[in-house]
């Protein structure tokens, strides 16, 4: 009852004055935007990373022949950086096909599957590979995928056929290509290019593969805007691959793991790294084998991110308490310019208590309003920048929870003095005050 | 019915600056009493402590020594928070300025008391334009104070007075500020009241002729009572009918 006449009262005195409110409540505004505007930034780029390595795999295990460090001791996460550089890496130091095997035999309950690829040059610094067909050139990658591999990252076939077993094991030379390829040299033909053999020029080199089927291109998640030309891969089995490189008798030096679903990502990691190390690794001078969890990393990323947010946010929040002050500022004014009605209505009976309740409102009413002007400004720049970036923007709804409990609270807080200076001031000193 | 003592002061003293070289007492040992029902009026130049009596009868302020007892209330004893819940019930403040709450209408303003009571919604704002009715001042009760006259507003003013009933009104020069034609009217609201209603008022002016109106003068001088007179609201008011 009391408390909407308050409010009512608290209204009625921030119109009269529009102008001084309005400026009082920048501060407010100015800090409870920027900070929901960080907040919706954060938060945008928290979701996409996540989705983007939700793509890639939160199954997923990353492990790879790494420098042993001194003390042979590696960290939480896997990754430990050799503090004495002993040699280069060798290809005995490489994971073999045999250990793989006798690895998945072990663990065949937790691992799902064995990722393994291997580019022909399409790595940074070699030549950009291209296919030509008439006058008309294609940018592509050609990248060898084991069976695993392609079961788990699959592609829709829009035409022809998947490789065979036969395929992977002879390493034949046998080729998938892109739709967006056959779209721009082929005007989107796709059977025409079926069984023919593609050129492909990567620098002075050649490489001549069977076509056998045609798959559906996916846009990769940070590519910024859709290039015309965009680099495809020509896909080949593994071996085929291999071969190439002339690497088909070596072992690996990087492969990723999938993992069954109801394998805790995080344990399973260093059991692999305890198989390996354990079997195969205990008696190398230099190198080791270390494994990383996609989830783990997904976790360092995320609280990487919410920790930059974190002190954006509260340099931010500084002009909060600027605003605060700004507010306690205008209530000192407000109560010295109301002194009269203060005693006025101690002489009508307000309790000193009605008194200091009925300014805290008010400054709760000013940060408030301020606050929700700050919510919609911050909501609207923080989309705009995420836009901007070339993403969707994800608000997140306990920022604005908090927001609007952090001016609230902003105004209890800068309110209270001014409030409780009013609520003891003497009676007749204020009734006569002029 | 009227020798129900409403007011009972006995040897009120009241000093400032108390314990300072500067101390001075304001008022010296002041003895009276006002019966229920009865319009008295407290005469006395400026400076002649009237305002500071004013004070402690209004429970604004408490007298230095002395005992005061208001509606058989002890003053002395209550707390400053019981004190407010004494001003809200049992005085009905007018002052000669008004006092009105800025930018809240003549009907807020006369809710004000029986809010701070603890009133309903619904009752208070229907006990509000009563009140205002009495008053004569229905059409106006939607306006703010700035968009009445001295009249109108102390017109407010006094339904605001009679707010939560009070055992008394304490009036403060409440003509002061007025022409003499306006006055005469808030003057005649108050006699209204008492005639009635029956209500025990008390008048502070420095004006002999205004308290002439009332049933009984208490002339205050230099802090202490230097007499005590019957008014003339009788002979007056067979006057004016003239």
């Amino acid at each position: 009852m009391l408390f909407t006449e308050n409010v009512l009262v608290a209204l009625a005195g921030l119109k009269a004055n529009i102008m001084r409110s309005l400026l009082t409540m920048l501060g407010i505004i100015i800090g409870i935007a920027s900070v929901i505007a960080i907040m919706t930034v954060g938060n945008s780029i928290t979701l996409i990373v996540n989705s983007t390595m939700q793509d890639i795999g939160a199954n997923n295990l990353q492990m790879g022949v790494m420098e042993k460090s001194r003390d042979s001791e590696t960290s939480d996460d896997g990754m430990s950086y050799g503090s004495g550089y002993i040699r280069d890496m060798t290809d005995e130091d490489l994971i073999t096909k045999d250990m793989l095997k006798e690895f998945k035999e072990e663990y065949s309950d937790n691992i799902k599957y064995i990722l393994l690829n291997e580019n022909i040059g399409g790595d940074y610094g070699s030549p950009q590979s291209k296919v030509s067909h008439g006058s008309k050139s294609a940018n592509v990658k050609i990248v060898g995928y084991n069976k695993d591999y392609m079961e788990f990252n699959k592609r829709e076939v829009l035409a022809g056929r998947e490789f065979l077993t036969q395929d992977y094991a002879e390493g034949k030379k046998v080729c998938m290509v892109s739709d967006k390829m056959v779209e721009r040299l082929y005007k989107g033909d796709n059977d025409s290019v079926l069984g023919q053999e593609i050129e492909i020029t990567m620098g002075n080199t050649y490489y001549t593969y069977h076509v056998v089927g045609v798959y559906k291109y996916v846009e990769e998640q940070f590519s910024f805007g859709a290039s015309d030309n965009p680099t495809t891969e020509v896909m080949i089995p593994l071996q085929t691959a291999r071969i190439e490189n002339h690497t088909q008798n070596k072992g690996y030096s990087f492969l990723m793991l999938v993992t069954s679903v109801d394998t805790d990502n995080n344990t399973f990691a260093t059991t692999v790294r305890d198989f390996f190390n354990s079997h195969y690794y205990s008696r190398n001078d230099a190198y080791e084998v270390a494994v990383i969890s996609m989830a783990s990393m997904m976790d360092s990323m995320n609280s990487m991110i919410s920790m930059i947010q974190l002190a954006l946010s509260v340099i931010a929040g500084i002009s909060l308490v600027v605003g605060g002050i700004g507010v306690m500022n205008i209530m000192l004014v407000s109560i010295t310019e109301r002194t009269k009605e203060i005693g006025t209505r101690k002489a009508l009976g307000a309790k000193n208590s009605s008194i200091r309740l009925q300014f805290i409102t008010e400054s709760v009413v000013i940060c408030l309003i301020g606050g929700v002007i700050g919510i919609v400004l911050g909501v609207g720049l923080g989309t705009v920048a995420v836009k901007l970036m070339g993403y969707s923007a994800a608000v997140s709804p306990s920022s604005i929870i908090i927001a609007v409990g952090f001016s609230m609270a902003i105004g209890v807080f800068f309110g209270y003095y001014p409030a409780n200076k009013a609520a003891k001031l003497n009676p007749i000193d204020a009734l006569r005050y002029e | 019915m009227a020798d129900n003592i409403m007011l009972d002061l006995r040897n009120i003293h009241k000093s400032f600056f108390i314990g300072t070289p500067n101390e001075f007492e304001v008022l010296h040992g002041l003895n009276f009493t006002v019966n229920e029902g009865e319009f008295v009026s407290i005469v006395g130049q400026s400076g002649s402590g009237k305002s500071t009596l004013m004070n402690i009868i209004g429970a604004l302020d408490r007298p230095t020594a002395g005992e005061y007892t208001l509606d058989g209330i002890d003053i002395e004893k209550a707390k400053d928070s019981e004190l407010s819940v004494l001003r809200n019930k049992k005085i009905g403040f007018v002052f000669q300025t008004y006092n009105l709450i800025a930018r809240t209408s003549a009907l807020k303003n006369v809710e004000l008391p029986m809010m701070y009571a603890g009133m309903g919604r619904a009752e208070r704002t229907e006990r509000a334009k009563m009140l205002l009715e009495e008053v004569e001042m229905t059409d106006r009760m939607m306006h703010k104070p700035d968009e009445l006259s001295g009249g109108q507003k102390q017109r407010v003013a006094i339904a605001r007075a009679m707010a939560n009933d009070p055992a008394i009104i304490l009036a403060d020069e409440p003509t002061g500020a007025l022409d003499s034609a306006t006055g005469r009217l808030i003057m005649d609201i108050f006699h209204r009241l008492h005639e009635e209603q029956g209500k025990t008022i008390v008048l502070i002016t420095h004006s002999p002729e205004l308290s002439q109106e009332t049933q009984r003068i208490i002339t205050l001088k230099d802090g202490n009572i230097i007499g005590e007179s019957k008014g003339n609201w009788a002979g007056l008011k067979a006057k004016e009918g003239e």
